[in-house]
């Protein structure tokens, strides 16, 4: 089984802070959705109103077309993986992960049997016996998610679930969930504030703002055509100028910066708002003469080898920092610290958008 | 011990630790290796002590085991001890949840001090208001008969009852901090991952919070049971005449008989067998001491 949530208007006011500020989204039977934000903005208390812990101030959850209001979270059909995962270390790994059924009256036979299987699924066939304490990390991860997985939800909620674990095994887990979720067609909702992962694992992400969902979207589209500045400038890399749309034609419009005037794609709702251009390194080129159109004048700061991209600091005339980024194909030229260059992007992909930067951004 | 000698220096850390081995040397142990002493020796008159008759054995110990009565008293002792040490951990279990995990922060600190104020009362004085307030024209069986609830007074000094009810009030607070240690902390969590997996809230507590309280139980029974089975003056104010506590009798020997050699004799009885009946009972329900002592 697999059930569809629907957030309808939802708010949560923690006193009279605002934590969660009406939230409309409706995720899909069988997605695997993320909300992705920075810390303090909210996911965690979105997954306690959907799990049933925290009642919403306002607003309706349904989960498959049913009303949640009255429903306690033992009779959700939601299991929730906490962000310390909050396995009992009092009973053995294979107690925790039949807890579930412990409680729905299965007997001891059929639970230990549905254990095992669960095991293997996540692949720890010969940690049945064992304590919670003799785990690491990663196992201990498995553990959560058998366990979760036991009581058949409709929807799984994962509170940053591998924001514990080091970086290797982060990859090799994100790829592990998403097959689980592939196999089991269980709807996935998923928060993390680290976004190559929410990127990487979702159908469709969520970018959250202080209580706000900024946009909704599947990771191409939050990457490649954001809504708004904080949304660009919390997923990915950018340069950013501030400054003022001098005049719009169509889809695009001239942007007046202290770096100059460049031509650039007309984000969503920027009329007469305050508006900054976004540029992202891997769409900007570094060559010797200056190109005809958008086109800035720079001297290279400082070089960093990345492996598989080369990345380029630089400042031009008004002393903004600027990156770019080159693809590693073996046979680049790479410029020094000191080199005069000019940097140059088409206008297609510099996007005007309106809305505050993410925190990272220092003009923020 | 370095950080005691790293914050006071040796000065002021040796006169710490001079104090708390004069504190055990002198008021506990001194005294406790005397009565111990004595124990072993005969009641005799002043004039014979120290002379051919002052040998050691056994016999007062032996006084004990041939008193059908004395035996009696003492089982009665440990019973209603380990009663009042249950109903102790009834009252307090449910309070130290709600104290731990449901009120509201900003009145946790009030309502244990709520909780202290009679601890500021002398137990003489708590005692004899149990006596006022379960005496048969008193106010309690006022208030029943006043609300319907019951038609005529209450006897309620008779039998063990009202020794149960006074030593319940003065020990329960023992069962209430280590019970309420034990359960704050616990990861909220961990119950609301029970809940969440679908468990009522009954099997929440048996599987997820009262084993993780195990320790702090077990402290705070050995407590209320040993001081229920040592308590001498709420049995004295509060015990009818059918209800003897064995504490009693140790005072009878010491001083209505003078008899001190018996009396410790007694006392160490009841120290010996009550530690044997609490390991048994830690045994059973798979307690460590060591999980008491964190
Ligand atoms: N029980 C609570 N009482 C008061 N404030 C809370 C409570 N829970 C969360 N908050 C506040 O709500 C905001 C969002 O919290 P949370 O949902 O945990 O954020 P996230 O999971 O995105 O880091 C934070 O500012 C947090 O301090
Ligand atoms: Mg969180």
């Amino acid at each position: 089984m697999t059930a569809g949530v629907d957030l309808d208007n939802v708010c949560a006011d923690f006193g009279t802070f605002r934590a969660v500020d009406r939230v409309n989204v409706n995720i899909q039977p069988g997605e695997f959705f993320s909300f992705l934000g920075p810390s303090g903005c909210g996911k965690t208390t979105i997954l306690r109103m959907i799990s049933g812990f925290t009642n919403p101030s306002e607003g309706v959850i349904r989960i498959g077309g049913k009303d949640m209001k009255n429903t306690r979270p033992n009779q959700r059909p939601t299991a929730l993986i906490f962000q310390n995962l909050a396995l009992f270390p009092l009973m053995p790994v294979w107690e925790n992960i039949a807890f579930g059924l412990e409680v729905r009256g299965v007997d001891k036979n059929t639970r230990r049997a549905k254990a095992e299987e669960l095991l293997r699924l996540v692949d720890l066939p010969d940690a049945a016996d064992k304590r919670v304490s003799q785990l690491s990390g990663g196992q201990k991860q498995r553990v959560a998610i058998a366990r979760a997985l036991a009581v058949e939800p409709d929807v799984m909620l994962l509170d940053e679930p591998l924001s514990a674990l080091d970086l290797k095994l982060r990859q090799h887990m994100r790829a592990e969930l998403r097959a689980i979720q592939k196999r089991t067609q269980v709807t996935f909702i998923y928060i993390t504030h680290d976004q190559g992962e929410a990127l990487a694992m979702s159908d469709r992400v969520g970018v959250m703002s202080q209580g706000k969902l900024q946009q909704v979207a599947t990771p191409r589209e939050i990457y490649d055509a954001p809504a708004n500045g904080f949304v660009a400038s919390f997923v990915g890399e950018n340069n950013i100028f501030s400054g003022e749309v001098a005049g719009a034609e169509g889809a695009f419009a001239t942007f007046r910066t202290a770096s100059g005037t460049f031509q650039a794609r007309l984000g969503p709702n920027t009329t007469g708002a305050k508006t900054r251009l976004f540029l992202r390194p891997e769409h900007v080129t570094l060559q010797a003469g200056p190109g005809a159109l958008n086109s800035i004048p720079v001297e290279v700061t400082d070089v960093a080898f990345e492996g598989n991209f080369i990345s380029i600091q630089s400042r031009d005339s008004s002393g903004q920092m600027l990156v770019a980024e080159a693809r590693n194909d073996g046979a680049a030229t790479v410029p020094k610290p000191g080199e005069k260059l000019h940097m140059v992007f088409d206008p297609a992909h510099a996007l005007i958008l309106a809305g505050d930067t993410a925190a990272k951004d220092p003009d923020a | 011990m370095k950080d005691l000698l790293n914050r006071y220096g040796p000065v002021l850390t040796s006169i710490f630790i001079l104090l708390t081995a004069f504190w055990l040397l002198a008021l506990v142990i001194l005294p406790n290796i005397y009565l111990f002493e004595n124990s072993f020796r005969p009641y005799l008159p002043i004039a014979e002590v120290g002379g051919p008759n002052d040998t050691y054995s056994f016999d007062n110990y032996l006084k004990f085991f041939e008193s059908p009565i004395h035996i009696r008293v003492f089982i009665w002792t440990i019973l209603y001890s380990s009663i009042v040490t249950v109903i102790c951990f009834i009252i307090a279990y449910p309070l130290a949840y709600y104290l731990a995990k449901v009120a509201d922060l900003k009145l946790v600190p009030t309502l244990f001090l709520l909780l202290f104020i009679p601890l500021w009362v002398s137990e003489i004085l708590r005692s004899f208001a149990w006596f006022i307030i379960l005496s048969l024209k008193g106010p309690l069986n006022f208030g029943l008969i006043g609300l319907g609830i019951i038609e005529d007074p209450i006897r309620w000094m008779t039998g063990f009852r009202s020794v149960m009810i006074g030593l319940v009030y003065t020990y329960v607070l023992f069962m209430l901090f280590p019970v309420y240690n034990a359960v704050q902390s616990l990861d909220t969590n961990q119950i609301e991952a029970s809940e969440d997996l679908g468990a009522p809230w009954w099997r929440t507590h048996w599987r997820v919070i009262l084993p993780h309280c195990k320790p702090g139980i077990a402290s705070g029974s050995v407590t209320v049971f040993m001081l229920s089975a040592g308590s001498i003056l709420v049995p004295t104010l509060l015990a009818s005449t059918n209800s003897r506590w064995f504490t009693e009798i140790i005072q009878q020997w010491m001083f209505e008989s003078q008899d001190w050699n018996t009396g410790s004799a007694y006392a160490f009885l009841l120290l010996i067998i009550c530690t044997v009946f609490v390991s048994l009972v830690m045994r059973i329900f798979k307690v460590k001491l060591s999980d008491i002592a964190k």
